[in-house]
């Protein structure tokens, strides 16, 4: 057993063909986001018998936003203005790690569990921080919530990830996706699919979807994402808004990989990867739709039963890791 | 050795300083005497930790009977290290601390004697050396934290607190270590660690208990963790720093030099144990950091939470020890190492900072506090840094100790002991818990404090701290900066200090990033490439906006009032307060954290309706102290009231006693 240091990948051959990857995930997911929001919109409408915005409603939302001007609250810091920022930059990082279309990312040597989730933390700190700057009621009680919902979620997203990290025997995401290709029985163990439960449970959580939170709310007895970001508008809205979208898509694209990787590009090569942009547009459609059904056919639960619901899917990650160890 | 030791003199020779010279130089000779002594111990063992030889010394000049005995070893010298870092900020800092109001010459004293002990300790060589250095901590560290004892009740309180807790542990870790040296036959650690087979494992489990109950205290693990959140924020904020960023670490030195080096690794129960309290103390220490709303009180109890985490990685390094897979153990003890190395430079830097807010506003109280990044934007950067790095986000030292710590014990899974593996797994579920709980607690600590409005007077006419103040608090959070984007150089002096606490095979070099590769599980980050890509991408987020075809007038921000519901003035009232933050989440954990609500609602004497005042308070005890502790004290007071009632004041009495005394001693001696 030795240790090594890890390699800048600089020197191997293809390392520009990597970094093309990366971007090419960057960029499908930048835009996959808020299609997939106009999708669940639209999947929403049409089972509750409406005809619903355009799919690319959200998209065209966006481009109004970012011509608009930029206000901001009276007594706000630069957290305000950095905070929209910081929320695009560490998706962004995670998703160019994330083996989404391709099992090759840039730095895939990096690509650890621990640093895409808690990348993922970093932009719900910066959410939560730029909730509380403005000093207004409904920003500071978005973000007290928000960090509560979070405070059980995160936990419960690592260990479940945790969970594949001990059967696949590396804590590396394209490799645990590698490993997953090449043992197809794994799928079915009970240490997967338990964690798939528990995982559901938690990107329904970090992306506030019901019954944990409601994206179309502006009730402030029940809102949470929404009054974290009231303050904002124009540029810094659509930072948050793509920033919010691109999560939904990584974290979607990471359930639906890490338990259903087949057809991901693990060759490099173009055609591949074209299959692999196809499939994975494919599996988020799917995967968004269930969400937006789950969502019309759920009541919200009240605030203070959602740490019920996520401890849960604590409980269940945890034993989802201790079925791995046992039946191993 | 000799660097070392005119560091030990310096330090004391500036206590003495501190004691004679006026007024007017007193803190800035202290401070400059002591900064060159701190250095001078930095320097000393750092040579040790970058060759890896121990030097030591024994001289019979000092103590009669036993003499002294100190050696540094990796172990010991990195402990002197992190001690010395935390206690030059530590002084820097105490210039422009006591500049307003001067602090007394006791007080200016006891915070570089304080540093002198605590560099003291970790290079003791012997059980005598050893308990008289851990006393003289003791001692010092008290009357430290007394310095500002004029200002309240809450200091005395805390004081005899931490007396008693510190004296039980003192007692303890004497017990234990009376008891190995009798068996061994010899009072130098050097012998005990050579001859430990000879004492019987029943004896070792009860001396190891015993150093266990002890330095278990002095770490703050739960439940023996009373004294920190009582004893930390009511210390000058110099003196938290030097606590919480270096006296606790002498808790999990003595357990690792005593469990792993004298006892040389001892049973699988032991480490179990270990873990099972470091689970406790993240777990615990964490809600109730979330829970707090003094800034102060919150580090304590962080400190608390760390420690714990700590406690799970060296309890961990035993057990896998014990297993006999030495290289897992050994990797986990540098991840723990290293993760107190990191915790004494966020921590240090946390607690200057917040004893800087304290200089400007006057309160610890985050509910009155707001809006101070705009009046204090240095000390709000310093302050931040720290935060995010506690709370792990990739690119500050938290974040690179604890992946470390998680990677580290998700390897032990290969372990085939199948207790170890369940004691492997709660520890990674506590990490994972106490992260979100921390951040919280953070997210609350830098959003209620910095941003926002100000919520009381005294918040608002804040203004930024003196140069040395921020100078002490920038040192530490350098540190952290530094080591979270190239985590590779502390890695090389960790493997010293490992290799001399565990025998067999430590983890060698790691460089730049850090990465394993082991047969059973692999995993590697590379921060600084993590933190190259966020700037890249915060360049092209940005750049993609200002691409956007916009004129002028429109590119420029422009500040307008905030949604108030129709309402057109914003008022600090209506702002979250630290304690309505914390709210949801002590609903949550209300079993655990048992807070005591009283709500009183006075109606309006025409309608029974219409409330004329509701006043609402809430306590947060210790739910420990609660169960533990207050049942002991009642029961040793009950029994002094009792005692009490038999030197009622009568003559006869005392001359009964007197006279049955005599007979007893002439029975005894017949």
């Amino acid at each position: 057993m030795t240790l090594v240091l890890t390699s800048l990948a600089a020197a191997s051959p293809g390392f520009a063909v990597r970094v093309g990857t990366s971007v090419l995930q960057v960029a499908v997911v930048a835009v996959a986001g808020p299609l997939l929001l106009g999708l669940m919109a639209k999947v929403r409408a049409r089972a509750e018998g409406r005809v619903g915005p355009p799919v690319g409603q959200v998209l065209a939302d966006l481009r109004k936003l970012v011509r608009k001007e930029a206000v901001r609250a009276e007594h706000t810091s630069v957290v305000a203005s950095l905070a929209p920022l910081v929320l695009v930059a560490s998706a962004m990082v995670a998703t160019a790690l994330t083996p989404l279309v391709t099992t090759h990312p840039v730095l895939a040597g990096g690509a650890d569990v621990f640093v895409v989730v808690y990348l993922l933390l970093m932009g719900s700190v910066a959410l939560a921080l730029d909730g509380l700057d403005a000093g207004t009621a409904f920003g500071g009680m978005g973000s007290s919530r928000a960090m509560t919902i979070g405070a059980i979620s995160e936990p419960a997203l690592l260990v479940a990830i945790l969970a594949l990290a001990v059967q696949a025997r590396t804590s590396n995401l394209p490799a645990i996706v590698t490993a997953t290709l090449a043992h197809p029985g794994w799928v079915a163990s009970p240490q997967r699919l338990l964690a798939l439960v528990a995982l559901v449970v938690v990107v329904i959580a970090e992306t506030g979807r019901i019954p944990v939170d409601n994206p179309s709310t502006h009730l402030e007895l029940t809102m949470v994402h929404e009054a974290m970001v009231l303050e904002h508008g124009g540029p810094d809205l659509a930072l948050v808004t793509a920033g919010e979208a691109m999560r939904l898509a990584l974290l979607l694209g990471l359930v639906a990989n890490l338990f259903l990787p087949w057809g991901i590009d693990s060759s490099g090569s173009g055609g591949a990867l074209l299959v692999g942009l196809v499939v994975l547009g494919a599996k988020l459609a799917v995967l968004a739709g269930l969400v937006a059904l789950v969502e019309v056919s759920t009541a919200k639960l009240r605030l203070f039963r959602v740490p019920e619901l996520l401890a849960g899917g604590f409980v269940l990650a945890v034993v989802a890791v201790t079925t791995g160890l046992v039946t191993r | 050795m000799t660097v070392y030791l005119v560091g030990l003199a310096a330090l004391c020779l500036a206590s003495l300083l501190a004691a004679t010279l006026s007024d007017r130089y007193r803190l800035l000779g202290a401070a400059l005497v002591g900064v060159a002594g701190s250095l001078a111990a930095l320097v000393g063992a750092g040579r040790v930790l970058l060759t890896g030889h121990p030097v030591a010394l024994h001289t019979g000049a000092v103590l009669p009977l036993t003499g002294v005995d100190l050696s540094l070893d990796p172990l010991g010298a990195l402990f002197v290290a992190v001690t010395a870092v935390v206690g030059l900020a530590a002084l820097c800092y105490s210039v422009g601390y006591g500049a307003h109001a001067t602090p007394g010459r006791t007080a200016t004293a006891m915070l570089p004697a304080f540093l002198a002990t605590l560099l003291l300790v970790p290079a003791a060589a012997s059980v005598a050396t050893f308990l008289i250095a851990w006393e003289l901590m003791a001692l010092t560290s008290l009357l430290a934290l007394l310095g500002e004892h004029r200002q309240g009740p809450a200091i005395r309180d805390a004081a005899q607190w931490y007396a008693a807790m510190t004296h039980i542990g003192a007692a303890a870790i004497l017990l234990g270590l009376v008891l190995l040296a009798t068996q061994v036959g010899s009072q130098s650690f050097a012998a005990i660690d050579a001859h430990h087979r000879q004492v019987p494992a029943p004896l070792a489990s009860v001396a190891f208990v015993l150093v266990l109950v002890g330095f278990a205290s002095k770490a703050g693990a739960v439940p023996f963790h009373v004294w920190l959140p009582r004893a930390h924020p009511e210390a000058p904020s110099p003196v938290s720093a030097l606590m919480s960023g270096a006296m606790v670490n002498l808790g999990v030195y003595g357990i690792v030099r005593v469990g792993e080096g004298l006892l040389g690794g001892g049973e699988l129960w032991w480490w179990l144990v270990v873990v099972a309290l470091g689970i406790a103390s993240a777990f615990f220490g964490a809600l109730h950091a979330a829970a707090s709303s003094d800034i102060k009180r919150l580090l304590a109890y962080s400190t608390v939470d760390n420690m714990g985490l700590i406690l799970i990685g060296v309890g961990a390094a035993g057990a896998l020890a014990a297993d006999g897979q030495r290289f897992l153990a050994a990797l986990v003890l540098l991840a723990a190492l290293f993760h107190l190395v990191n915790h004494a430079l966020f921590k240090g830097s946390l607690f200057l900072g917040a004893g800087a807010l304290q200089h400007a506003t006057g309160t610890r109280d985050l509910d009155h506090l707001g809006g101070l990044a705009r009046r204090m934007p240095a000390t709000a950067v310093l302050f931040g840094i720290g935060a995010l790095s506690i709370s792990a986000l990739p690119g500050l030292n938290g974040f690179a100790s604890e992946w470390l710590l998680l990677e580290g014990l998700l390897h032990g899974f290969t372990s085939h002991s199948a207790i170890t593996e369940a004691a492997l797994l709660a520890g990674v579920a506590a990490l994972a818990v106490t992260g979100g709980l921390t951040a919280t607690a953070f997210v609350k600590a830098l959003g209620v404090g910095f941003l926002g409005m100000p919520r009381t007077e005294r918040a608002s006419e804040a203004h930024e701290v003196g140069p040395s103040m921020l100078a002490g608090t920038a040192l530490l959070a350098a540190g952290c900066v530094v080591v979270g984007i190239v985590p590779g150089i502390a890695l090389p002096i960790l493997d010293h200090a490992v290799s001399s606490a565990l025998a067999g095979g430590p983890p060698r070099a790691l460089r730049s990033g850090i990465g394993l590769d082991l047969a059973s599980l692999s995993g590697a980050v590379d921060p600084a490439l993590v933190v190259v890509g966020l700037l890249g991408a915060l360049v092209v987020a940005r750049g993609a906006l200002l691409l956007v075809p916009r004129s002028a007038e429109l590119r420029r921000p422009r500040r307008a009032a905030a949604w108030g519901c129709g309402g057109d003035t914003q008022v600090p009232r209506s702002e979250i307060t630290a304690t309505s933050f914390a709210e949801p989440l002590q609903r949550v954990f209300a079993d655990v954290l048992r807070p005591d609500h009283d709500l009183e609602v006075t109606h309006a004497a025409e309608s029974r309706y219409v409330p004329e005042a509701i006043t609402f308070r809430q306590r947060l005890d210790d739910a420990t102290e609660r169960a533990f502790y207050q049942p002991v004290i009642t029961a040793v007071a009950g029994w002094g009231r009792l005692a009490r009632r038999v030197p009622n004041g009568s003559v006869h009495r005392y001359l009964a006693f007197g006279f049955v005394a005599l007979v007893l001693v002439l029975v005894v001696l017949a």
